[in-house]
């Protein structure tokens, strides 16, 4: 039996596998990459997640095309919930979707197995998941633009959507890894994310809804400070325990 | 290589695995096996880094579980019945992801060198959900040495395959076995556990009940050595 000293050991060189020269660990910048563009790449085939995102965005706003007054002033009012009851919901289509195919197939397992820190999987789910909803977004707003008669493409109002997304994403990929692990995950990561995601959702209708009625910055400063915060929270607080949400 | 000591795995108020001992020199190829619910795939969960023990002290390839998980998982390589593969990425594609996340140099020469290895070198550019379960459970193999491990764990590795796909399977295993790692495998496959294996370790109720070697078999066979330590 060899004679295993853990102290010895902690002391090797990075090396994997048997012959040195094939490998070293990889950086953690290097493995989150590759997460996103895995991730990229399967989608950009199958195009399964973001159609699903997409169809159900438009029609939410078609939805509520014809169920909102044809008022101007009426419209102006709804945008910025409109805009983020979709994104919220859409979201959480993709998040279900993107964590699911990880989990079907035992993939995530695989990702759990690589000798890299475990955040960098929570990094790389998370960029990914920002970036198709990134997509969806850059599809419904000029829809959106087109059906109510409203200027979206605002610097100021693309920042806010960007922040919101950011939050949204950070906390919908650690919840989404906890709901995958159960057979009712459908169902509970809304339940799970609604409430938890509820400061940044509205900390971002509030900071749009003061941009689209015309208000000065500094008016909108208080919920866009609030959005930054809670995004600095939540990513914080995946990182921390992601460990603990995929360990047995 | 191997070496596991008085581990104990709890799910709640569930106790799986009770005290188990076990250790597996280099280049040993141990077959684990034991009925439905014993804890073969719990234990070997934990060897592989996915669970955390309860109790017990767990080293495999030189490392301490679970505080130093992250160098035993760069000696490892692990084949499940699922292929932890991505049905919309070509084989290649799946071999260059797990190879970025284990930081291999010279990747695309690996690739081929692997592909090669798993007999499916002329379909490296094909969508794995074209594949058979067959060729699904040969590139996760693949998959699993990409990295060129010290130590293999397959778990169930031919559930769900037929008899052409389990001979192809028994030659891919019995390559890898024959350049020098370590394998665990658990298999409800007595037969072919019986061809593969150097050593049968039986897991029952959470402990290990009974272990022979294959020269020790030659009086008895497999069959009847399990049975036998089931009964008693």
């Amino acid at each position: 039996m060899m004679d295993i000293k853990p102290e010895i050991a902690d002391n090797r060189p990075q090396t994997v596998g048997r012959s040195s020269s094939i490998i070293h660990r990889p950086s953690f910048i290097k493995a989150t990459l590759a997460i996103i563009q895995k991730d990229l790449s399967a989608e950009f085939r199958s195009f399964e997640l973001i159609s699903a995102m997409l169809v159900f965005s438009l029609l939410v706003i078609i939805i509520f095309n014809f169920a909102l007054e044809l008022d101007v002033k009426v419209r102006q009012s709804v945008t910025s919930g409109v805009l983020w009851a979709t994104f919220a919901f859409a979201g959480t289509l993709g998040l279900n979707r993107s964590m699911s195919v990880e989990k079907d197939r035992g993939c995530m397992d695989g990702l759990l197995l690589a000798p890299v820190d475990r955040s960098v999987i929570y990094f790389g789910k998370a960029i990914s998941n920002l970036i198709f909803m990134l997509i969806v977004e850059a599809v419904v707003l000029p829809v959106y633009s087109m059906l109510y008669n409203v200027n979206l493409f605002r610097l100021d109002l693309l920042g806010v959507i960007l922040l919101g997304s950011i939050g949204y994403a950070a906390v919908g990929t650690l919840l989404s890894t906890m709901s995958a692990q159960t057979r009712t995950r459908e169902v509970l990561l809304p339940i799970l994310l609604f409430p938890v995601a509820m400061p940044v959702l509205l900390a971002s209708v509030k900071a749009s809804s003061g941009l689209l009625a015309g208000a000065e910055f500094s008016e909108v400063l208080a919920p866009l400070n609030l959005l930054i915060v809670y995004d600095v929270i939540f990513i914080a607080i995946a990182f921390m325990v992601f460990d603990f949400v995929v360990e047995e | 290589m191997i070496e596991v000591k008085k581990l104990v795995k709890r799910f709640g108020l569930k106790t799986i695995l009770r005290g188990l001992d076990f250790s597996v020199e280099p280049g040993e190829f141990v077959a684990l096996l034991g009925p439905n619910g014993a804890g073969k795939t719990t234990f070997l969960r934990i060897l592989a880094t996915l669970s955390r023990p309860s109790l017990g002290a767990v080293n495999v390839a030189g490392y301490q579980l679970p505080n130093q998980a992250a160098q035993v998982r760069a000696k490892l390589g692990v084949v499940s019945h699922m292929p932890l593969l991505y049905p919309d990425l070509t084989a290649e594609e799946n071999m260059r992801f797990y190879g970025r996340m284990y930081g291999i140099g010279k990747i695309e020469e690996r690739i081929t060198e692997v592909l090669e290895m798993v007999g499916l070198e002329n379909r490296r550019k094909d969508l794995v959900r074209t594949f058979s379960r067959g060729m699904q459970q040969r590139l996760a193999i693949g998959r699993a040495v990409i990295h060129d491990p010290e130590v293999m764990l397959f778990d169930e590795p031919y559930t769900g395959l037929d008899q052409d796909a389990s001979e192809m399977l028994d030659d891919v295993l019995r390559t890898v076995a024959a350049e020098g790692r370590t394998v665990v495998m658990t298999s409800h496959d007595l037969v072919r556990a019986e061809e593969l294996a150097t050593r049968f370790d039986i897991l029952s109720r959470g402990v290990i009940a009974a272990s022979t070697t294959q020269k020790q078999l030659k009086e008895t066979n497999l069959l009847s050595f399990y049975k036998q330590a089931l009964a008693d």
